[in-house]
């Protein structure tokens, strides 16, 4: 039975003598190269040219700042839990008085790895994020001589002040409106955050 | 007399490193139609379009090491590479690249010399050529670089005998072994191709043997023999055996064009109703690009078909070419006698 009209049945046979001469079908072989030079080459050179990348593109992380330049993620972990490649590893550190323009919480990530090796680029430790601390960007993830150099810490993954890098197209309406809610202590700023702080007290 | 010392001379150098430079830019030429038939891009880092990658590859083969095996044949060893570029260069010689230039009523041709048995000189020298492969890989003392003579060899020697006999034929259309001559012949008459279709198609798929190109490319095959037989050469020593074969695919394209296609010759020549010498810059140009064009052929070829088989290139060269060129000498003698051309 057939499974697609372009099925050939195949016959052991004696040559004809025009096939036996090989010319007609080197020239037939000839001509399917020739019809090659006119065919465009679907290369990208990449470092020049870049290709367009979707906008839902899952490359390599940042880990975000707040508007006053913190540090938002808060080391709580759920990001390494989500993660279902276990990429993800951090130690967490108490912020210290004068360190509140570094960190925007009490608590901070004075680890934070990701193993890009391990890593399958999921997306599922940005979901899990409730600090809006990390993001999956278009970048790619650049290639290395040594696997060492692939586990990125903090000096690759946090944005620097300098030039930030733009995820609005990873925050969906439902996230933005998410994080206008002031209700959840996550969603203040650290100028928002402060004062109330110092009620508790 | 002495002018005429200094002009060859100058001619000499010309000829030398015109055949350089296009068997450099022959690599690049090479490298860039392969990535366009396989639809790739192709060497395009080094200046534009990749122009000057035959100059950093140059650089490159001086920079490597040079290596000796320890067993080596010293001597001979470097012998190999040196013969096979001395044979490559020497062929240029008999080509006749224009009719001439008159400078104050003198004519300078455009040939090195025109001896009266160039033909036989071009084969002479061509079958030196083998020796130069065949030494390196002998004094290489490795199986594999071995192997790789011995099948250059075999296949030089097999396909010179019908190469030989196909030019016979044109030999005798012609009556002359002058290339000079030949094609003074094609510029009162037809280019020989036209009188000798069969014999041209010998020549040629001889010629494809007899420079090592694919698809009778076994001598050098990477996947058997690991480089045929300049498996244990490096540095400029392989450059030379690399370069070699790409001026001998210029060589034998100028002959190709020179015997059969014309020569320097274009249609209406002398109707355009210039003067000598430009005529002559403008015959350089014709032959130049019948020489492209048949380089292109080399090229297209290599990366159409597949490696023969060993017994099939046998095979093809004793059985198939070899009566295929009696043939045509037979057909011509009776042609020619028909016609009433043999006294």
């Amino acid at each position: 039975m057939a499974l697609t009209n372009r099925s050939k049945t195949a016959t052991v046979r004696e040559l004809t003598w025009s096939e036996k001469l090989y010319l007609p079908a080197i020239f037939k072989g000839m001509l399917i190269t020739f019809s090659h030079l006119f065919k465009r080459t679907p290369t990208i050179k990449y470092p020049d040219v870049k290709r367009e990348m979707a906008p839902v593109y899952r490359g390599q992380h940042v880990l975000k700042r707040d508007e006053a330049g913190a540090e938002r993620c808060t080391a709580c972990g759920l990001c390494a839990v989500a993660c279902p490649a276990e990429a993800i590893t951090m130690e967490s550190a108490e912020r210290k008085k004068g360190e509140e323009n570094l960190y925007r919480e009490e608590k901070y990530a004075s680890i934070y790895e990701i193993n890009m090796l391990r890593c399958i680029f999921c997306g599922l430790c940005e979901e899990a994020c409730p600090k809006e601390a990390i993001f999956l960007t278009d970048r790619i993830v650049p290639s290395s001589f040594t696997r060492g150099e692939e586990v990125f810490g903090k000096d690759k993954l946090v944005e620097t002040t300098e030039s930030p890098i733009d995820v609005t197209l990873r925050q969906r309406p439902e996230v933005l409106e998410f994080k206008k809610d002031k209700r959840h202590y996550h969603n203040r700023t650290f100028k928002d955050a402060k004062p109330q702080i110092n009620k508790h007290h | 007399m002495d002018a005429m010392l200094i002009y060859k001379l100058i001619l000499c150098v010309i000829v030398f490193v015109v055949s350089l430079g296009m068997a450099a830019y022959m690599t690049w030429g090479e490298r860039k139609l392969a990535a366009i038939l396989q639809d790739r891009v192709g060497p395009d880092r080094a200046g534009p379009l990749g122009l000057l990658q035959p100059i950093a590859d140059g650089v490159k083969m001086f920079m490597k090491e040079e290596m000796l095996p320890g067993k080596s044949n010293r001597f001979l060893f470097i012998l190999g590479p040196c013969l096979f570029m001395v044979t490559a260069c020497m062929t240029g010689a008999v080509i006749p690249w224009g009719s001439g230039i008159t400078i104050d009523g003198v004519l300078y041709p455009m040939q090195i010399t025109d001896i009266n048995i160039g033909l036989l000189y071009l084969l002479g020298v061509v079958s030196i050529g083998v020796y130069g492969i065949m030494i390196g890989g002998w004094a290489s003392n490795n199986k594999y670089s071995l192997l790789g003579a011995l099948r250059a060899s075999s296949q030089m020697i097999s396909y010179e005998v019908a190469m030989g006999l196909s030019l016979i034929a044109l030999v005798m259309m012609t009556g002359t072994l002058s290339l000079g001559e030949i094609s003074r012949q094609q510029d009162a008459g037809l280019a020989n191709v036209v009188y000798q279709p069969l014999g041209f198609l010998i020549f040629i798929i001889c010629a494809f043997a007899e420079t090592n190109r694919a698809p009778f490319d076994l001598p050098e095959c990477e996947s058997e023999l690991v480089g045929g037989y300049h498996t244990e050469y490096s540095s400029m020593k392989l450059g030379l055996f690399l370069f070699a074969e790409y001026i001998n695919m210029f060589i034998s394209s100028a002959v190709m064009a020179t015997l059969y296609w014309g020569g320097y010759n274009f249609p209406f020549q002398h109707e355009l109703g210039l003067d000598g010498n430009t005529l002559a810059i403008l015959q350089t140009v014709a032959l130049f690009a019948k020489i492209v064009i048949f380089i292109f052929i080399f090229m297209w070829v290599r990366w159409t078909l597949p490696r023969f088989r060993y017994d099939q290139l046998m095979h093809l060269g004793w059985r198939v070419l070899l009566p295929l060129s009696l043939a045509n000498i037979f057909i011509t003698g009776i042609v020619m006698y028909l016609m009433g051309k043999l006294n």
